[in-house]
């Protein structure tokens, strides 16, 4: 525990609640990771993280920044977009080469169509 | 009162975020094939920007923003050039 921003009583509440809430939702998605059987079980589970995690925890970020310079701070959109969009770009290339590498050994997986 | 309770929320979350890159290189060393230790670089990657969120969120300043949007690019590059090794056994073609 090392310090905190001097935010109002009101922001610093909706800040620790989204920054919180958030890392919870990562933790989720980590566990899953860990947890489940099959490697297209698990690409789905960090997605958990780089979604609604990130979404909460740069929400706390606007709020923070935004009544610390008491001016609107949206850079961090930046990050969310950027996030966005590509988080699916790169599990489809992965799952794709994935998909490929267990066709070689000759996996039970769905055939080329 | 609040600062108090803003500092334990900030704290426990950090707490989380760095399990959650713990699980992330657990997977990442057990495996069991390529694909499950690249989507733990991902997972860490991203568990890593977050807690450089944190840390910005934490001490007002804005410098460590500009560090996890460096972290984010960076994690996209890394694991597209390693799925595209998957694929094709080279990146640069």
């Amino acid at each position: 525990m090392s310090g905190a921003p001097d935010l109002p009583e009101w922001a610093a509440w909706v800040v620790a609640i989204l920054v919180v809430s958030g890392a919870a939702i990562t933790l989720t998605g980590a566990i899953g990771l860990v947890r489940l059987k099959s490697f297209y079980d698990r690409v789905h589970a960090p997605t958990l993280g780089s979604t609604l995690g990130i979404a909460c925890i740069l929400a706390a970020s606007i709020v923070c920044f935004s009544v610390l310079q008491s001016r609107l701070v949206l850079h961090e959109i930046l990050i969310a977009v950027f996030v966005t969009l590509t988080t699916p770009v790169t599990l489809i290339l992965l799952v794709r080469a994935a998909l490929y590498r267990d066709r070689i050994e000759g996996e039970d997986v769905p055939p080329h169509e | 009162m609040s600062g108090v309770v803003l500092a334990w929320a900030l704290t426990a979350a950090q707490a989380m975020l760095v399990l959650a890159m713990a699980l992330a290189t657990w997977r990442m060393l057990r495996g069991p094939r390529a694909q499950d230790r690249i989507l733990a670089l991902d997972s860490f990657y991203l568990n890593g920007m977050l807690v450089l969120l944190m840390f910005g969120i934490q001490t007002g300043r804005t410098i460590y923003f500009e560090a996890s949007v460096i972290v984010a690019l960076l994690g996209f590059v890394s694991t597209a050039a390693l799925a595209k090794f998957l694929m094709r056994g080279e990146v640069i073609e």
